[in-house]
């Protein structure tokens, strides 16, 4: 298998619900090891676009292509397939809450390996202490903070080594402390597990800290405005609204009331 | 990526008394299943006054499989008192091992609750009168607001007392009509099967009657409600608890009881008398239908025969027994919600819990109201 080098690409995405278009005629490309960030205000359906990436929502128009395949024209049993090479964070952790913190992280190992008990306990123990948790085995997820729950499951997503983690606000609700951690810990694990990361996010902290490439979206227009890193787009992006959002600016009112 | 060309995890130790080396070969991939463990007391043999070194050079792929039993060695040469060099591994793998704490946590002692039976008898006695205390507070506090509302003073608002009686009462009719009309028809299948046998099959009418609107009616339809509004308010202010939203409505000082507990209790006790008299009537009409097409029974002699033997005051227990059915079914069911644990899994228990103690409240309030029905003699 020869290996592209965008591991995703996203090629005339159009996503809505009935009449309502949340994004349409999107394209862009996640390089293989890189950490890309799906940005843009709140609202503008960043979330959205996540959800149709793994496998939750399929798009109206346009194709995913997913090393290589077509990830929406696949029957739904290749499509668990591919998934399984995804971990995702989601937004409030979605932790399990009638299991453990450590049994949440064992379920897909136990479903998906042939891994003796012992072992997915050791691996367990390696993912919780990853993201700081480990004296959390046991601990219900009703009994953790936002914070806790958010690394929980991002423990959680890493239990299978994905390829592919896609986390939906990882660093949102943390205190500064935290937030830096889980910065740190996506290079880490870039780095060090070779996945490759798309983060949707807000935070400009934290895209700044951890982003290499990113894609912009507006929810007035309702597609990409802008392509390249958080760092590009803050100092040479040619779109005003854009650059204003990424150094937290007011846009100027002649433009805001032009676009609404 | 590729599974053919895959070699086995492997490691091996040498220069056992002076400088170790750890030389690790293969791929280690956790996702296959390779994962290898490291002895506790592995770096016993080694020099003390030397670091381990790693040797890499056969090393594949690797994910949190490699990591794992790194994480193993270092804790290893913790425990041993040795020093490793982890220069000689990649320098992901080096970051990663950095994150992960130098001591695993040490087993928790496993404490054993040794619970006799006596101790048990005390624990459930005290939790049952605790919770007969609470549901008698909650049912104050009900009626409490119940009052203010009536003095203007309430925060209860009109349509969600509609919106609850629109659910326990029209959207109910079609179960209770079902289950009413079939309890009627099996007490006339049971009844003309006996009675044919002393050609008194008009009795049927008497039977079905007396039983239907005495007791049938209001205990089936107090059953009904239990497993569908009762369990359906429990699940509802289980899940609110989950999301805070009780929390929400405390902060602004929106009591739960006004708010949540009147309208749905308050809607049960309106709607459940109602329920009971539609209730009798479909269970005689469905005496009457078996009647007719089995026995030699007339339309006119069966009507006749029912009215004869139901006297005004078996309505009025019924009504009574319902009003009070309602009451007990809303306030436990919402008691029992406003207690739920945060997470999905209590939502679940909390509406088990929600039907099982309407039904079992309901069966035994009936007894007692059997006994006290006999005393006045009604």
């Amino acid at each position: 298998m020869s290996k592209t080098e965008s591991l995703l690409s996203v090629r005339g995405l159009t996503l809505a619900f009935g009449d309502h278009v949340v994004q349409q005629d999107l394209s862009f490309d996640v390089r293989r090891g890189s950490i890309f960030a799906v940005m843009g205000p709140s609202g503008c359906g960043k979330s959205t676009i996540m959800r149709s990436m793994i496998g939750l929502l399929r798009p109206t128009l346009g194709t995913i292509l997913f090393d290589g395949a077509d990830y929406w024209t696949g029957t739904d049993a290749v499509r668990a397939e591919m998934g399984r090479r995804f971990g995702v964070l989601f937004q409030g952790g979605a932790l399990w809450s009638a299991l453990t913190v450590g049994e949440n992280v064992a379920l897909p190992m136990q479903m998906f390996t042939t891994l003796d008990a012992v072992s997915i306990q050791r691996l367990v123990a390696v993912k919780l202490g990853l993201v700081g948790l480990s004296a959390a085995v046991d601990t219900m997820p009703s009994a953790l903070s936002g914070g806790m729950r958010k690394r929980a499951g991002l423990a959680r997503a890493l239990a299978l080594d994905p390829d592919i983690l896609f986390l939906d606000e990882p660093s949102a609700g943390l205190d500064p402390v935290t937030s830096r951690r889980m910065d740190d810990l996506i290079l880490n694990l870039r780095d060090g597990l070779g996945a490759t990361i798309i983060v949707v996010s807000h935070e400009l902290a934290s895209l700044f800290a951890v982003a290499d490439d990113g894609v912009f979206l507006d929810a007035v227009r309702k597609t990409a405005i802008a392509h390249g890193s958080p760092a590009t787009l803050r100092d040479g992006c040619a779109d005003p609204q854009v650059r204003a959002f990424m150094r937290r600016e007011q846009v100027e009112p002649a433009h805001k009331e032009a676009v609404g | 990526m590729t599974a053919h060309d895959e070699a086995p995890a492997r490691w091996a130790m040498s220069g056992a008394g002076g400088p170790c080396i750890l030389r690790l070969e293969g791929d280690w991939l956790a996702r296959r299943g390779a994962l290898p463990g490291f002895p506790k007391d592995g770096l016993v043999g080694c020099g003390a006054d030397v670091s381990l070194q790693f040797d890499i050079a056969g090393l594949g792929h690797w994910d949190s499989g490699l990591i794992a039993f790194l994480w193993d060695v270092k804790r290893a040469a913790i425990s041993a008192g040795r020093t490793v060099d982890a220069a000689g591994l990649p320098l992901a793998a080096t970051k990663l091992l950095g994150l992960l704490p130098d001591q695993a946590m040490a087993q928790e002692a496993v404490v054993v609750h040794h619970i006799g039976p006596l101790n048990w008898l005390g624990g459930q006695t005290l939790a049952t009168l605790h919770e007969m205390g609470m549901i008698s507070r909650l049912s104050g506090s009900t009626a409490r607001a119940g009052w203010q509302f009536t003095r203007g003073r309430g925060l209860m608002r009109g349509t969600d007392l509609w919106a609850n009686i629109l659910d326990a009462g029209p959207q109910a009719l079609i179960i209770v009509s079902i289950v009413n009309f079939l309890i009627g028809a099996i007490l006339a299948f049971v009844g003309a099967v006996e009675l044919r046998k002393f050609s008194a099959d008009i009795y049927v009418a008497n039977l079905v009657g007396l039983a239907v609107v005495r007791e049938m009616a209001a205990v089936m339809t107090a059953i009904v409600m239990a497993g569908r509004t009762g369990g359906a308010y429990a699940a509802r202010i289980a899940t609110m608890q989950g999301n805070e939203e009780i929390d929400a409505l405390s902060v602004i000082g929106i009591s739960s009881t006004g708010y949540i507990v009147l309208p749905a209790v308050l809607a049960m006790m309106l709607m459940m008398p109602l329920l009971y008299l539609y209730g009798s009537l479909i269970g005689v009409f469905g005496g009457f239908v078996v009647a007719i097409s089995m026995l030699n029974v007339t339309a006119p002699g069966y009507w006749n025969e029912t009215v004869n033997a139901l006297a005004f005051s078996q309505f009025g227990l019924g009504v009574t027994k319902s009003v009070a059915f309602a009451f007990l079914i809303g306030v436990s069911s919402c008691r029992i919600g406003l207690r739920a644990g945060r997470s999905s899994a209590d939502v679940g228990v909390a509406a088990t819990r929600a039907v099982v103690a309407g039904i079992v409240g309901v069966i035994a309030l009936d007894a007692v109201f059997a006994v006290v029905a006999e005393t006045f003699g009604i």
